[in-house]
């Protein structure tokens, strides 16, 4: 199921520890459980607002899977790693 | 530090607040739901978009489109703001379609962010958010969501706008909100009530704080009008002040007008009061013909007759008001008080008022009204009927129907008794097996009047006042005696000191 490319949007309020601390936990979950097959574009809504309210980005950090389907949006500093893998269908059975 | 006010322009509301909102801060604007926020919250930001401001909509229950489609009856085109850029929605409405899973600690930083791009971007001096506790549906760690809100109440205090940020609550008299928001937006609080009185329903808004400024106190009902919105009466703000003047106005009848000792005052308020049939309609008449006859202006509003049935009594008693009608001297109004609301009927006739430009005003009858509301907003409604007759110095003439066929008071009279400045007593009188009419002028503020209880006869030509029932007591009191003649004498004789001291000018 690893061979469909992901493309990921993450986005954060500014450069705070907590942005930093779920771009950290979703490198790691990608690059043991993606073989690094993804694209991620982080968006700092603090410099494109806009863009936030087009997508209606609530809380932050927030975390889009636009690809592959179903679009989902994981809310949180990525912490739950369980939770994650859930969201971005990866999860071991 | 001095705290300015910036109006709400809402009709009334400016009023109980002493000017407008706090400016530059935030107040909370409580209600359960159903009272009222929403509207509340655009038009506060309406009628900054009127007087040349700008305003941001964050919405958090309703979708844009849903606000957009629901105030187009209040007369707001939020679309033509848009494209003008004068307001901007930040919408965060509930959307079904996002698939959402939490995994870790988060902040409401991009809402925050979103709320100073679009006040940033439109310039804007006023900010709604409606409404606070839906915030709480779509997270479950409440303690993140509280304390994201007090940030997000402090920024707008930074941003320097003054903002509304209303609120949910379950009852009508319990704590100010759900979730205790009160406690990080507590400078200033508003409540809006919808409470269901005695089968009716009242709508009130309150102001409970104001921090270092001040308010009006209490409750003060409010009415949606469409092309409007909320528009509120405060009662105490016009109760008082009202000048008075000394120019005689006809009643309308010769005899009546000599019991009044020269007719009415011009700007007083004058009570007919009686049982069904006493002739209090036809008294109206009189007092509306009396206004036309000098040229006068007058509107009559009737709730108790069809317009049909009116004019061909009028015409029985030798008025022709179709005639005064079409030469557009005269206004009938005709509704069945239960169309609407008290507080929607004032604001009608105040409307009415106004554009049809008045001398007179007759309404037929209070007692009819009275049943469509409550006793407090009956009474409320007769104060603002009343003090709008007084602004603008017009006479006015309520009748009111007892409830008995003899004597007898009715709720009513106490209720207005004390604002109204004449008040005439039509009653029956059974006197030797018959029924006979008896007139009387109970009160006059500021003027001599006759006190002697008449006979009075309605005929072709209207009513006619004869001589004062001399060999009879107890005719107010609905049980008329005849007293003997020697009894009669002995009690004038009583009085003749003072009745000579009073009754003559």
């Amino acid at each position: 199921m690893n061979e469909r490319r992901y493309l990921l949007r993450l986005y954060v309020t500014g450069r705070t520890p907590r942005s930093d601390q779920a771009i950290a936990n979703l490198r790691s979950i990608m690059e043991t459980d993606l073989d690094g097959a993804y694209d991620l574009e982080v968006i700092d809504v603090l410099e494109r607002p806009q863009l936030a309210e087009d997508e209606r980005i609530v809380a932050t950090p927030t975390l889009i899977k636009e690809l592959p389907p179903p679009l989902r949006r994981i809310i949180g500093d990525l912490t739950d790693r369980e939770q994650v893998l859930l969201g971005l269908d990866l999860q071991q059975d | 530090m001095d705290i300015t006010k910036i109006p709400t322009g809402i009709e009334g509301v400016d009023d109980v607040m002493l000017g407008g909102l706090p400016e530059g801060r935030t107040t909370l604007v409580a209600g359960s739901a159903g009272s009222a926020k929403t509207i509340f919250a655009l038009q506060f930001l309406s009628s900054g978009i009127a007087r040349g401001e700008s305003g941001v909509f964050v919405t958090f229950e309703e979708s844009p489109d849903d606000i957009r489609r629901n105030v187009a009856s209040l007369g707001w085109s939020i679309d033509e703001w848009e494209t003008e850029g004068r307001f901007a929605f930040v919408d965060v409405s509930p959307a079904p379609e996002h698939e959402t899973i939490f995994a870790g600690d988060f902040d409401l930083g991009a809402l925050m962010s979103r709320i100073e791009h679009a006040v940033r971007r439109t310039n804007a001096s006023r900010v709604a958010l409606d409404s606070l506790g839906a915030v709480f549906a779509h997270f479950d760690d409440s303690r993140t969501v509280r304390n994201e809100l007090r940030r997000i109440a402090g920024a707008l205090r930074k941003m320097d706008v003054t903002a509304v940020l209303t609120a949910e609550r379950e009852e009508e008299y319990g704590p100010i909100a759900r979730f205790g928001i009160e406690e990080f937006v507590a400078d200033n609080v508003v409540i809006l009530r919808n409470v269901l009185e005695e089968e009716k329903r009242r709508r009130t808004i309150e102001v409970l704080k104001f921090r270092g400024t001040t308010h009006m106190k209490g409750e003060y009902p409010f009415t949606i009008a469409d092309g409007r919105g909320i528009i509120s009466i405060p009662l105490s703000s016009i109760e008082l002040k009202q000048p008075s003047s000394n120019v005689r106005a006809s009643s309308g009848s010769v005899e009546l007008d000599r019991m009044l000792g020269g007719g009415f005052f011009r700007d007083s308020v004058i009570l007919v009061s009686g049982a069904t049939g006493t002739g209090k309609t036809l008294t109206a008449m009189h007092f509306i013909a009396g206004g036309l006859e000098a040229g006068e202006k007058v509107l009559f509003l009737a709730f108790e007759e069809s317009r049909e049935q009116l004019f061909r009594n009028a015409v029985g008693w030798g008025f022709d008001l179709e005639r005064y009608e079409r030469e557009g001297m005269l206004e009938v109004v005709c509704h069945y008080p239960e169309v609407k609301s008290l507080e929607d009927h004032l604001l009608d006739i105040k409307d009415k008022l106004q554009s049809f430009g008045p001398k007179r005003v007759a309404i037929d009858s209070l007692s009819a009204l009275e049943r469509v509301g409550t006793v407090r907003s009956f009474r409320e409604f007769v104060i603002g009927v009343t003090s709008a007759i007084k602004r603008l110095e017009l006479a006015g003439l309520f009748t009111n129907a007892t409830p008995t066929l003899l004597g007898g008071t009715s709720v009513t009279e106490a209720h207005i008794s004390t604002i109204t400045d004449t008040i005439i007593l039509l009653r029956y009188a059974e006197i030797y097996g018959a029924m006979r009419r008896g007139i009387t002028v109970l009160k006059m503020r500021g003027s001599l009047h006759d006190k002697d209880i008449r006979e009075f006869s309605i005929d072709m030509e209207g009513m006619h006042i004869g001589l004062p029932f001399r060999n009879v007591g107890g005719i107010l009191a609905g049980n008329p005696v005849q007293l003997p003649r020697s009894e009669m004498d002995r009690v004038s004789e009583l009085f003749a000191d003072e009745a000579r001291g009073g009754d003559e000018e």
